[in-house]
This record gives structure tokens, C-alpha cells and sequence, in this order.
């Protein structure tokens, strides 16, 4: 069964994404990527370094993958959409993920600033992928602006801590009809798990594996824990029940031989 | 409310009578704590924490994996000028001291910068001394244009300015801001600065302020290590941090701990700072503020730098120099005063290196001009 997932009209087959910060080394990033294959990897344009002969992160990345900036550091839509230009001046590519971030102590994205900036990217052509906190009206409204995906977080950047904001990512992957990507918070492939058991389309993950003692396995198994749940949520979950079937029932006077 | 009034708050706690009150289970349950609060701090900064510094080291490597990751960036400071009319007992630039001054052209401007530039750094600090004269805002503005075309982020390490100078310089390009208060204690304050227009210190202690209002996106304070009680000095510095923090969320905050060293004149170090009362600065200023950016210079060994290094640090500057003109222009005139002497001599090169053996990626560039 072919089970592929369609952004931008790019054919997604691995639904793990991957986040280039935070690693030791370009090269140990570098061996991780290949070890977890993704379709699509994110990258800070901040970070990225083109006059550098030997420091240059595109040339650690993959071939196979699609690189999506992102526009980290930016602060407002305005600082955003011109991070976006600027990537997509420098690079071949017209995918976007913004970040907008004014809180720099817990890293919480700011969503009416990221509305704003994806109104304005989306028609300038870019595919828009934008990170937010997870609010069903925002994202309807991204939705409207033509959004390509929307990336809610599963607990602050960074953090580990899982996907902390369940319920409302469920109602999100419940009541948006394009793909919902969890993103930041993620600590271990059972939580990359439970998202894609959840019903999301896709998963990023970056902290947990780029500070793992051995980032190249980590992302080999986050790799295998959303294949594994995306496979469970496809082939259909028989429904849960919380109580079993008591000896006396209570209701048992209501039955006939009672009477 | 400024920092002022906070720091009015504070200024007169018993600091000895606070920390003798505080039992092994205190600081056991400041290294765990989320709460920010002074007597986190304060606990986390106490003669018995002494006595769980690994217990801090681990807590302090983990938060900085955590929001920082196996990253370390790198940056050097390009001192433009050390013409100064300021009276610092501690600094080599001292007004009175009888040295040649030196202040860059245009021209050598260019030459320094494509010299830096070509280590592959992206991230530059400049500095001047505090002369009207000679290295008056316009000038900054003039050396501005010609270093955007060379690097990625450009940070003034000079003289306080007025918000709507600030406004001009991060119109200008300027997007960190490093200004050391030095000492928080009014009274030491005014004994090491004896003259010139930094004795002000109302006005240095409200400048990170005025930048932050003004949209700059990192601010780095900083005090000077040696001048006063540490302890009361360090804690006084984290409530600052917290405080831009706090009041101003879309900036980065960093701090810096520049331990003073020997230098020209006769000034004697009054308060010594050892190695292990630098780990727990380092890990106290990472347990209590998380995502705080904290420096180290060369003037540390290098050693001592990689040492601390896991603790918690996530900037350091990489073949510096102190002098006008050091990297390429005027670095063998012997005549020519560095402002303090650098005890990690090791280059741009041999610094990634360390980093890599040491398992963190030598970050070079984190920003561009947008």
C-alpha cells in the first residue's frame, strides 16, 4: 500500500523530519540523517554559512532530502518574510517553515505574528509550513492563508518533554483537513509514537536525537517508531474500553426474568 | 521600574547572615528548582553550595544540552580604538597611563576586518575607548559600513549611549550590545572609576535597558571578577539578567565573567577569584537562568576554558587580540598596549579543533544582517 504524504506537491515518504541543529558536529549530523533517511530536513538559515568552504551545513545534507528553511531568530512577521526572501534568494527552494519566536525564555511561538507572515509568503509563492502553538482557530485561519501543513508543538523547543498538548493536537488533527506536523518537544521515539498513532501527518524532531549519546541509532529509531505508528494508526485501533463486564450488574433489576 | 529600583531592593540584604541560614537540603532543592527566585540564586551562589558542585556541574550539562545543544559559538572582539578619558584603576586603556594610543583608519578598518574575516568568524565585537574626540558615534557609524560587507553580526563593546544612539547604531547594523557594569556596588563603582564620563553609574546601569527598548537583539552585561565579593556581585548580575529577561522577551541575554587580571599600573586585585569559585559561578548563572548566554574570553587559559567549557558556557572568543589593530595592522608594534593580557594564544583554527576533540560543533555563524 503506498501511504505517501503530499506537501507542495512534493511525495513524502519518510514522515519523520529532521531538525539540523544542536549536533556535535556536521558530520556526526551528517550520519545521522543518512541512518534516519528523511524526506525533508529543516534548516536555520542563520546558520547557514555559504561563503564557508569547509563549514557549510548544505553540504552535510543528503541529496535525496528536501531542505525547508526556517527563519529561526526572527522576532516579528516582517523579520520572518524577509528571513524567507533571503532563503529563497540564496537557495532553490520555495518551501518555508516560520518560526517566530519573542519569547526567548521558553521559545513559544508567537501565532498571530506567524499568520501574519504566512498571509504574506503564501502569496508570494512560497510553500508555508508554520510552527505554532497548537490553537484550532489559528490554525483554521492558516488554514485559509493557504498554510501547506501547520507544525503544532508538542511542549517547548527543545524541552523533551513529549507531547504535552494531546488534546489539543488531537482536536487540530480531528478538525483540519491539511496535514498536521508535530514539532519541538518530542524526547523519544515512543513519543514520535503516539503522535503518529494520534493521526498526525508527520513528525520533527531535532534535540532529541542531535543530543543523544548516539544521535546516529536515536534516529534510527525515531525513524522506526513513526513508520511503526503510522503503520498502527492506518491499520485502525479496535476501540479502547474502560470498564469491564461486572458480575452484578446494577442494572440487572431491569432485565426480565426479574420480574 | 528599571533595574535600579530592583537592585535599591536588594542592595543592602545581609548576604553572610542569608547564607549561613541555608542547610545542604536548600541548595539541593535550588539546584532542582525552576522558580528564578532570589533565594534560589543566592543559595545556588553560597559557600556550602561548594560542597555540591558536581551535583551542579551535571544539572548545569544538562540544561545546556538541553536549550543550547553540543554547540559552542565563536566570535572575537576587534578594538578599533583606545583613545579614552575615563579613569579605570583596572583597565590598560586608563586615561593616565602613559601609553602610545592608537586609533584605526578607514583604511586599516578594511585591512583588520579582511584579515578576521578570513579565519571564516562571522561574529565580531568591536571596541573603542571613551573619547568624544576620537571615536565619536560617527565614526563607529563609518567603521560599521565597512565591517557589514565583511561579517554576519556585529556587537558594540563601547562607551553607554543615549536609546536614540542606539537607535542610530542598530539602524546602523549593530545587533549585540556587551556592556559590563563591572561592579554593582555604588561605593566600589566610584572608587575604581576615578574620573571620565563612565563614573556615571546610573547611566551604564541603565544602557542595556536603552538598547533592549530599542530592539537590539542581544545584550551581553557583564561584571568584572576581582573588583568585590563575588558572591554578592555574581547574584546582583543574575537579577540583572533576569531582568532584561523578563521585561524585554524578544531579546537575547547574555552574561559575561571576565576575571580581572594583572595589567599596567599599580592596581592590586582586591577580591581573588579561583578556578573552583569560577565552576560555580558558571553552573549557578546556568541552574538559575537557563537560556542564558554565558561567555568566556581569553583571558582564561586554555585549560581552564575547555574545563569549564561543559558547565555551561556557549560562547567563547577565538584568536583575539587586545590591542588597536592586533590581527593584522599593528599586531607587531611593540609600542602598541594590549588592554589585558590573553592567556589563550590559540587560533581561530586551533580553537574549532578543541571544540571538535572536545565533541561540540564550533558554531561560526548564527545570524546575518536581514
Amino acid at each position: 500500500m503506498e501511504d505517501a504524504l503530499i506537501i507542495g506537491g512534493k511525495v513524502i515518504y519518510n514522515r519523520l523530519f529532521i531538525g539540523t541543529g544542536k549536533f556535535s558536529s556536521f558530520a556526526l549530523m551528517r550520519d545521522a540523517l543518512e541512518a534516519a533517511d528523511p524526506s525533508v530536513v529543516t534548516v536555520a538559515l542563520r546558520r547557514v554559512d555559504a561563503s564557508s568552504k569547509t563549514d557549510n551545513i548544505l553540504d552535510y545534507l543528503p541529496k535525496q532530502c528536501a531542505v525547508m528553511p526556517n527563519t529561526s531568530g526572527a522576532r516579528n512577521a516582517d523579520e520572518a518574510v524577509r528571513i524567507a526572501r533571503l532563503a529563497q534568494a540564496s537557495g532553490a527552494t520555495n518551501w518555508i517553515k516560520i518560526e517566530v519566536i519573542q519569547d526567548n525564555k521558553y521559545l513559544l511561538p508567537d501565532n498571530l505574528e506567524t499568520l501574519k507572515a504566512t498571509e504574506i509568503l503564501v502569496k508570494e509563492g512560497f510553500i508555508v509550513l508554520p510552527y505554532m502553538s497548537p490553537d484550532l482557530s489559528i490554525a483554521r485561519r492558516l488554514v485559509d492563508a493557504g498554510a501547506a501543513a501547520v507544525m503544532p508543538l508538542g511542549s517547548p523547543i527543545g524541552s523533551n518533554r513529549g507531547i504535552k498538548t494531546k488534546e489539543l493536537v488531537e482536536i487540530m488533527v480531528r478538525e483540519i483537513k491539511i496535514p498536521v506536523i508535530v514539532d519541538a518537544g518530542l524526547g523519544s521515539p515512543s513519543d514520535a509514537c503516539e503522535c503518529m498513532e494520534m493521526g498526525c501527518a508527520a513528525v520533527l524532531v531535532n534535540t532529541a536525537i542531535a543530543i543523544a549519546r548516539d544521535p546516529v541509532n536515536m534516529a534510527r529509531a525515531f525513524k522506526d517508531a513513526v513508520s511503526a505508528g503510522r503503520r498502527a494508526y492506518l491499520a485502525g485501533f479496535g476501540s479502547e474500553k474502560n470498564y469491564a463486564s461486572p458480575s452484578s450488574p446494577l442494572t440487572g433489576f431491569l432485565r426480565k426474568e426479574d420480574h | 521600574m528599571s533595574y535600579y529600583d530592583l537592585y535599591l531592593k536588594y542592595k543592602d540584604l545581609d548576604f553572610e547572615h542569608i547564607f549561613s541560614g541555608f542547610s545542604s537540603a536548600d541548595v539541593l532543592a535550588a539546584i532542582d528548582s525552576k522558580k528564578q527566585d532570589t533565594r534560589q540564586l543566592l543559595a545556588l551562589l553560597s559557600p556550602l553550595a561548594e560542597n555540591y558542585l558536581e551535583e551542579m556541574a551535571q544539572c548545569a550539562h544538562n540544561l545546556s544540552l538541553q536549550y543550547f545543544g553540543k554547540t559552542i559559538q565563536l566570535y572575537t572582539p576587534m578594538y578599533l580604538s583606545n583613545y579614552c578619558d575615563n579613569q579605570c584603576g583596572y583597565c590598560g586603556f586608563n586615561h593616565n597611563n602613559q601609553v602610545s594610543r592608537r586609533k584605526l583608519t578607514l583604511e586599516e578598518v578594511e585591512k583588520e576586518a579582511s584579515v578576521i574575516s578570513s579565519t571564516g568568524l562571522e561574529h565580531i565585537l568591536i571596541l573603542t575607548g571613551e573619547s568624544q574626540a576620537m571615536s565619536p558615534l560617527s565614526y563607529i557609524k563609518d567603521c560599521l559600513r565597512i565591517l557589514k560587507k565583511y561579517f554576519s553580526s556585529i556587537s558594540i563593546e563601547i562607551y553607554a549611549l543615549t536609546e536614540s544612539e542606539y537607535a542610530e547604531l542598530i539602524a546602523s547594523g549593530v545587533d549585540g550590545l556587551t556592556l559590563y557594569q563591572e561592579t554593582y556596588d555604588q561605593r566600589v563603582y566610584s572608587m575604581v572609576h576615578k574620573g571620565g564620563p563612565k563614573k556615571d553609574y546610573l547611566f551604564r546601569l541603565g544602557a542595556p535597558e536603552r538598547a533592549a527598548k530599542n530592539g537590539i537583539r542581544n545584550v551581553n552585561i557583564g561584571v568584572l571578577l576581582g573588583l568585590n565579593d563575588w558572591r554578592k556581585e555574581v547574584f546582583f548580575m543574575g537579577l540583572h539578567a533576569k531582568y532584561l529577561q523578563d521585561n524585554f522577551s524578544s531579546v537575547e541575554i547574555g552574561a559575561s565573567i571576565p576575571r580581572l587580571k594583572a595589567h599596567l599600573g599599580d592596581f592590586k586585585i582586591p577580591s581573588e577569584v579561583s578556578d573552583q569559585n569560577m565552576a560555580q559561578i558558571i553552573t549557578a548563572l546556568r541552574i538559575f537562568l537557563p537560556r542564558l548566554g554565558i561567555s568566556l574570553s581569553t583571558r582564561e587559559p586554555a585549560k581552564l576554558r575547555e574545563d569549564l567549557l561543559p558547565l555551561g558556557i556557549t560562547r567563547i572568543s577565538a584568536g583575539s587580540s587586545t590591542k588597536v589593530g592586533g590581527h593584522a595592522v599593528a599586531a607587531d608594534e611593540s609600542f602598541n598596549l594590549a588592554q589585558f593580557e590573553i592567556a589563550d594564544l590559540r587560533n581561530v583554527e586551533e580553537v574549532k579543533a578543541m571544540l571538535t576533540l572536545k565533541g561540540y560543533q564550533p558554531v561560526l555563524k548564527d545570524w546575518m544582517l536581514i
